[in-house]
């Protein structure tokens, strides 16, 4: 086993001796250190958008989904994975594309949603839950969102479209503060 | 500029970090370039479709399969383009990233749809000179000529005011949701997965649309007749949507394709629902003829004058740089 271990890490001295174990726990907290590129209070991990750290082959391989189809955040995410996991001793860690499930709101983590409120971001409510065809809803989405700053859920939605595709656009009645939303989806 | 005509930014910083002039050399953002880490995003050749497993299954044509996807694709692409015109120019800050954000979904889509094209049968993909870094999907948007875009005419014709903007989307979006809600169960997990993201993204599309076309057919004068007018100038491009192609016809037996003509009458139950709530009658137009003896339409690669124009603009910057690097 150390013999292969060798082989596959011949470059970096931290991890040319250590078992797959060790690595993974490794890999899993310099991949845990990346943050979303659009909102940097979140790491990829309290986003949901990553999947899974394993060793295949004696190399790590990471696991990403995209948010949002068109998501231009996608290779930065995988460039700062693949740095991250480089200055951690792993230089030829691969990142993969997984499309299935489709990402979640829902796999925003605890900790996401209150870092999210922190930065004056309102978090996701429960992603609609769907059988059978889409239904077609012509009044305003309904949400229970409270403002960011003053707690007042008296709030109106300005657009269901923000700064990023994963956000919609709020702004408070009371002390009139605009702020984000993260849509359900 | 290096041999092969790479262009290339060359900076240098003095010791207060001040970029360093070098004459006709000096480029307004090369400042951009000091820290590079997340200097851009969206600027990289890469595999949207990395680690996905492309292979083809069982019992289907690859060759149908790429068709089908490019048919998806151009769709997606041609519409995008076109509805990010908008921007910059919508009535108001609000709407007017609300069309972007949806041309950039179905930005996505479509490249998540020309890769999978390409990745299904190669010979689809236009060759370009050795040493090109322009990636399939790129290649498939971008050199390939109106007689090659296999896009639905309603994606590519003109805009119009805004009344014609959302109601364009309201019936793309639609009719796009029924399809993807049936593509969902397609055996090609791929294209099951593309269209499982899209139902996500294109059900704000059509609630945005939908909602936009009740508030201004209910809202004044002016804005219900404008509302009108552009239903009733889109729609000899409705029954074109649902009309289907033998490769349609192909992947559909094979269980990775959907038919159009089978979704037409849950689209137009859901069209109705929104005339219904706007107080407005659906449009009585016959649609729009095809070109030439067999009647060719967008599925057959033969379109409208202004496909050729909207075509000129997307790809004149990667036609004039095939070797690239962005």
């Amino acid at each position: 086993m150390v013999t292969a271990m060798l082989e596959t890490y011949p470059t970096d001295t931290r991890t040319a001796d250590i078992t797959d174990a060790e690595a993974i726990d490794r890999a899993w907290a310099a991949a845990e250190r990346v943050t979303d590129p659009e909102m940097p209070m979140l790491t990829l991990l309290d986003l949901g958008v990553l999947r899974d750290v394993t060793i295949e082959n004696g190399h790590v391989v990471t696991t990403i989904t995209p948010t949002y189809s068109g998501c231009p955040a996608m290779a930065t995410m995988r460039d700062d994975l693949q740095r991250e996991l480089l200055e951690a001793g792993f230089p030829d860690a691969e990142v993969r594309v997984s499309l299935t499930p489709a990402w979640t709101s829902d796999w925003i983590t605890e900790r996401g949603r209150q870092a999210l409120k922190d930065a004056g971001i309102s978090p996701p409510g429960s992603a609609p839950v769907r059988t059978g065809p889409v239904a077609l809803t012509l009044m305003p989405t309904r949400r229970a969102v409270t403002c960011v700053l003053c707690g007042s859920d008296n709030v109106r939605l300005s657009s269901e479209f923000g700064a990023t595709a994963c956000k919609a656009m709020y702004q408070c009645n009371d002390c009139l503060e605009p702020f984000d939303h993260v849509k359900e989806i | 500029m290096t041999a092969n005509n790479e262009p290339t930014i060359h900076v240098e910083h003095d010791e207060a970090g001040t970029n360093v002039d070098h004459g006709d050399h000096d480029n307004a953002y090369s400042g951009l370039l000091v820290n590079d880490a997340n200097w851009a995003f969206g600027t990289d050749f890469e595999d949207p479709l990395a680690g996905v497993d492309t292979t083809v299954p069982d019992g289907v044509d690859a060759k149908d399969l790429g068709a089908y996807c490019l048919m998806l694709g151009d769709d997606a692409l041609v519409f995008s383009q076109r509805i990010s015109e908008w921007c910059s120019n919508a009535p108001d800050l609000e709407e007017d990233i609300a069309l972007a954000n949806i041309a950039l979904d179905l930005l996505g889509q479509a490249r998540l749809l020309l890769a999978r094209a390409a990745a299904a049968d190669p010979e689809l993909v236009p060759e370009l000179p050795e040493g090109s870094p322009v990636p399939d999907e790129d290649r498939l948007a971008f050199f390939r000529n109106d007689l090659g875009f296999r896009n639905v005419r309603l994606a590519e014709v003109p805009n119009g005011d805004f009344a014609e903007a959302v109601a364009k989307i309201l019936i793309y979006s639609t009719w796009r949701l029924s399809i993807f809600e049936r593509l969902t169960d397609s055996r090609d997990t791929v294209l099951a997965a593309i269209a499982a993201k899209g139902v996500k993204e294109m059900s704000y599309h059509r609630d945005f649309a939908g909602r936009w076309v009740v508030t201004l057919a209910r809202g004044t004068e002016e804005s219900k007749s404008r509302l009108v007018t552009a239903l009733n100038g889109l729609w000899p491009l409705w029954s074109e949507l649902f009309e289907t192609h033998p490769v349609e016809t192909a992947v559909a037996e094979a269980g990775i394709g959907v038919d159009p003509a089978t979704v037409a009458d849950e689209a137009s139950v859901i069209l109705d629902q929104v005339f219904a709530a706007a107080g407005i009658d659906r449009p009585e137009r016959g649609g729009l003829a095809g070109v030439g003896v067999h009647g060719g339409k967008g599925r057959d690669g033969l379109h409208t004058e202004a496909l050729s124009k909207l075509l000129a603009e997307m790809q004149v910057v990667a036609r004039e740089h095939p070797e690239g690097q962005w």
